[in-house]
């Protein structure tokens, strides 16, 4: 077989009393009933949004992405992939009530595994945890942990606080006990302003302010020491972007040099940190269109190692059948495809 | 290489340090922790003069939150972007092969060897009751 792993697919949630409500537990069943909670899409993602999905990936009813037969057909089978790993983007991250998302989140997590994985061996996915609360979000990942297709650990990158505080530790550590990844995805849970500014006029700009939390969130990680702490733990930037990298990388290694004092766990470079431990999805891909422009991105990149093959499914991306940008080096679509996912999510349990 | 004769060991105050001109170089002598050591009085990175330079601990941390101080006042911080070097080698912090600052062997001599010679000392009086500070540059 040959492996080409996706490692950005979006299954969509029906309803929370629709889809969900076999996987509640009794108590969420009648709330979610009697208070009629049920589209919990988080604002980012509004599914009528042409973003959310690709026109002829559309279905006539329904939300895109929702159906586990069709994912399979238009984003394995149409885009030639052996596998995919499912990230559920949905409101059970951001809500606030701590309890009512951890059983949301368990909610999906055993849907997917009855619904998705038991009904396509080629389907693999990310546990939804409730961030709200680390400590239950850690209970969800033991519950999780024996179940291998789950090979990561999915989080919405803009959160309550900084993903390297103290408070995560514990919830890397777990990360790092069962080789799971950490999918820092692009979404937020509306805690602060999508900028550090402040709320912008336009989705546009909110869009691309995913790639700014995305950086926090790297330096958050690196500069607080979770790196040093856990070795192990592979962290992946999921629809951010991947232009950004190298200047962000430049700048942050050129400022450890003089201020390092600050941080002086950190003992090796930010850059060889990020090389080693930071992974980014290669779609959205916002690099130049030229030849020339991609073979200078991948040399600032300075390592084969980071990027990995996604097609974002269903959102609205690229168009035809090939999610790969155009005039990436052979070498570099081998490991991004390959090598690097199978690396970044041991627990796939593939080889080549 | 000769050696020069820069300074009494008692004009140098712990601590401190003495700018000296070899060979049209300028070299600063630091005292610390008993020991001189000296160092072209130049960073490798845009030039800022090293005798401005904050004298600090070599800071490490095991992990986070655990600062371990070592060898306190022997690594130089460059007063104007900060890159630490280690006055014993002259290694920069963050690369300590490729970033450097010169570094010259130092010696302390007693006033009654430092006659036997040889030794460059033309500016400098000596006398056999002081020790003092010998850079070979």
């Amino acid at each position: 077989m040959v492996l080409r792993i996706d490692c950005d697919v979006h299954p969509a949630v029906g309803g929370t009393r629709t889809t969900l409500l076999p996987y509640l537990s009794p108590h969420w069943q009648e709330q979610v009933t009697s208070r009629a909670i049920d589209g919990l899409d988080l604002t980012s993602y509004p599914p009528s949004m042409p973003l959310s999905a690709r026109p002829d990936w559309r279905p006539e009813k329904g939300k895109p992405g929702a159906a586990w037969a069709t994912v399979c057909n238009q984003a394995l089978d149409g885009l030639g992939s052996s596998h995919a790993i499912l990230n559920v983007i949905y409101g059970a991250q951001a809500v606030f009530d701590p309890y009512m998302a951890a059983d949301f989140c368990k909610a999906i997590n055993d849907w997917i595994a009855a619904e998705w994985l038991d009904q396509d061996p080629r389907l693999r996915a990310s546990i939804v945890v409730p961030m709200q609360a680390p400590d239950l979000a850690i209970e969800e990942i033991e519950r999780r942990a024996a179940d291998k297709r789950f090979v990561s650990i999915l989080v919405l990158a803009q959160g309550e606080t900084l993903l390297g505080k103290r408070h995560f530790w514990p919830m890397h550590a777990a990360a790092e006990k069962h080789k799971l990844a950490l999918t820092i995805h692009a979404g937020s849970q509306y805690r602060a302003a999508p900028s550090s500014i402040g709320w912008p006029s336009y989705r546009y700009e909110y869009y691309l302010a995913e790639a700014q939390a995305a950086q926090a969130q790297i330096l958050s990680l690196v500069l607080e020491g979770v790196f040093g702490k856990f070795p192990g733990l592979k962290v992946v930037l999921a629809e951010s972007g991947v232009s950004w990298l190298p200047a962000f990388m430049w700048r942050t290694n050129k400022t450890w040099r003089g201020v390092r004092v600050e941080v002086p766990w950190v003992d090796t470079s930010p850059i060889e940190i990020m090389r080693n431990n930071i992974r980014l999805t290669a779609q959205p891909f916002d690099a130049p269109p030229d030849k020339a422009g991609i073979e200078m991105l991948i040399d600032q990149i300075g390592s084969d190692r980071m990027l990995l093959f996604a097609s974002d499914y269903p959102h609205w991306q690229f168009d035809g059948s090939d999610p790969i940008p155009p005039h990436l080096p052979p070498a570099i679509v081998q490991r991004m495809c390959v090598d690097n996912p199978l690396e970044t999510f041991p627990r796939l349990g593939l080889t080549l | 290489m000769s050696r020069h004769v820069v300074a009494r060991t008692s004009d140098i105050a712990s601590g401190g340090n003495k700018v000296v001109t070899i060979n049209s170089r300028e070299i600063v002598v630091f005292h610390v922790n008993g020991r001189f050591f000296a160092l072209l009085n130049r960073c490798p990175h845009e030039g800022a003069p090293l005798h401005k330079a904050a004298c600090v601990a070599h800071l490490s941390a095991p992990e986070p939150g655990a600062f371990t101080r070592t060898r306190v006042g022997e690594m130089l911080r460059c007063p104007w972007h900060g890159w630490e070097f280690d006055m014993a080698t002259g290694q920069s912090y963050f690369d300590p092969k490729g970033t450097k600052v010169r570094s010259y062997p130092v010696a302390v001599a007693e006033g009654r060897e430092l006659a036997k010679g040889p030794y460059v000392a033309e500016t400098f009086p000596v006398t056999v009751e002081d020790s003092y500070v010998i850079v070979e540059a």
